[in-house]
């Protein structure tokens, strides 16, 4: 912890707060109940993994925090900040250049022509992906289309930038070289994160805090704080002995479930 | 959100999107490429020629009932030197292609009226396609007597064949817009008029350009079988002269005519087709 507050000061202010927080799909015997009473703050600055195994409403609540979807019960309060959301696809539109999708939220805001270019120029320098604004979508690696989804999310300049397993498609090479780029520019750009995985190692490699969700329904088991400094390896010492510690706890939550 | 940072260069990043760029695959010069693509076809009229002779030649019907290929070529290239032959093209094809620019017009409306109204396409939704299967010559008689023999009439049938088609391409396009980038546009807050403009209507195009296409298959056929029903005093169309030439009994003129029509079918197809390849090259949807 004390590596981080060195690097750059961050304050206590929750921006995404969820208290005894349900949800239930359909009604009457058919219901299902996705989340059940999960409580979880975000605080500014912070980057927050969540983490289960099938079927605990990783997804669901995402959604919830996203404003795609109710709430069924209990309080969530995000004071009207905005968010982006980012997929496992990275869903690039393929009628547009790369600069013209990275551009799309701003001319959706209403910014001029020129400013967008200039900016959406920034941005694909942030990700890596200078000189490639002409390309279109499909002829970029998946990676690449990942860094591009990226800085189309940041284009939206979101108070909080929510990921549902965006490394989840790629090659183990490929999501390692993407950790460290999340990692610089999350510090770089001062972003708010909350983090969906199933990968143990992939919550404790890039997160402040990992909270660990059971399954059917959902609910929050244990919020690890994961204090080792950063920039982090996946595969340092550190790392793995506490995604194993943290492995043995989603065993345990998956046995659970059998006959 | 501060962003003056200047990035510095990382190798390993570098490295790894041009390993996974694939190289640039040689495709050989243009003349090859256009060689490549011709020489099946021009096989293919080869094949049908020599078939055309051979039956020809069989003696199965006399010389001026089926002429043989180099008399009806001979008489194609006399007919298509005339400029009263051009005037015949001008004709069909301005009927052709504002049949087909009112069957874009009102497919597109309706298409658009349908898939934005639940009522809409439960009342209609199936019609539209009960239309598509209706044979287009059903319709003329019925068209003769509201519009008598004019071109109202054989428009009206071009436009009620094809506009189905092109409502259908628009609704199945606009239905069939992938579920993530619906999820995008509602990431990035596009509702209403911008979510059509940024959205639907960009990601229904290769659907709507088929619809097109059928839509312009369906109207040229309907105009042929409509130039052959109703004829219009003073307009000597293409259909119009080809009955003029089976009334002479004049089988080759009739050969020529048929050879007129494919071509131009043939022809706008190609346009299509060069429409349609190109996006799904821009769009990447091309396999490989």
């Amino acid at each position: 912890m004390s590596l981080l507050e060195q690097t750059h000061v961050r304050t206590t202010d929750a921006v995404v707060r969820l208290e005894n927080v349900s949800k239930q799909y359909g009604s009457g015997a058919s219901a299902l109940l996705a989340l059940d009473h999960v409580s979880l703050t975000v605080r500014q600055g912070e980057f927050v993994c969540l983490l289960g195994a099938s079927g605990c409403g990783k997804s669901t609540l995402l959604s919830l925090v996203a404003g795609l979807d109710k709430i069924s019960g209990g309080t969530f309060d995000i004071g009207g900040r905005n968010v982006s959301l980012m997929f496992q696809e990275a869903a690039l539109f393929p009628w547009l250049s790369v600069a013209g999708n990275v551009e799309l939220p701003l001319r959706l805001q209403g910014v001029g022509k020129a400013e967008r270019r200039k900016r959406a120029q920034e941005l694909l320098e942030i990700v890596r992906l200078r000189g490639f604004g002409e390309k279109r979508p499909h002829e970029l690696s998946g990676g690449m289309r990942q860094r591009v989804a990226l800085a189309r999310a940041l284009a939206q300049n979101a108070d909080v930038l929510l990921m549902d397993e965006p490394f989840g498609a790629l090659d183990a090479m490929t999501r390692d070289i993407l950790h460290d780029e999340l990692e610089r520019i999350w510090r770089e750009q001062e972003l708010t994160v909350l983090f969906v995985t199933h990968n143990v190692r992939e919550a404790v490699r890039l997160g402040d805090r990992v909270v660990l969700l059971s399954s059917r329904p959902g609910r929050v088991i244990e919020d690890f704080p994961v204090t080792h400094g950063r920039p982090r390896r996946i595969d340092s010492p550190e790392v793995s002995g506490q995604a194993a510690e943290i492995t043995d706890r989603l065993r345990a939550e998956v046995a659970r479930h059998a006959n | 959100m501060p962003t003056e940072t200047t990035v510095a260069e990382s190798a390993e990043v570098n490295g790894l999107d041009n390993l996974e760029l694939a190289p640039k695959s040689d495709k050989g010069t243009l003349g090859k490429r256009i060689w490549k693509s011709t020489w099946p076809k021009l096989l293919a009229v080869a094949i049908v020629l020599l078939l055309w002779q051979v039956v020809v030649w069989s003696g199965w019907k006399p010389e001026y009932v089926l002429p043989g290929p180099r008399t009806v070529f001979g008489d194609l290239k006399d007919v298509i030197t005339t400029g009263d032959f051009w005037d015949g093209v001008r004709l069909t094809l301005i009927r052709a292609l504002t049949g087909f620019g009112l069957a874009v017009l009102i497919g597109t409306i309706v298409g658009a009226a349908v898939s934005r109204f639940a009522p809409l396409r439960a009342a209609i939704g199936s019609l539209i396609t009960g239309l598509q299967t209706m044979p287009s010559i059903m319709w003329f008689p019925l068209a003769i007597l509201l519009f008598q023999i004019s071109e109202s009439a054989i428009l009206f049938v071009v436009v009620i064949g094809a506009a189905p088609s092109v409502a259908n391409g628009l609704i199945s396009g606009i239905d069939y817009v992938p579920r993530t980038w619906l999820r995008v546009g509602q990431v990035l807050g596009m509702k209403g008029l911008a979510k059509y403009r940024h959205l639907i209507l960009p990601a229904s195009l290769p659907s709507f350009i088929s619809g097109l296409k059928q839509g312009w298959a369906f109207s040229w056929r309907s105009l042929m079988a409509g130039e052959l029903l109703v004829i219009v005093p003073g307009a000597l169309s293409i259909g119009v002269r080809m009955q003029q030439a089976r009334d002479l009994s004049d089988s080759s003129l009739v050969i020529c005519y048929i050879i007129v029509v494919l071509v131009i079918g043939i022809l706008i197809d190609v346009l299509f087709n060069t429409a349609d390849n190109a996006l799904r090259k821009r769009w990447g949807l091309t396999g490989n």
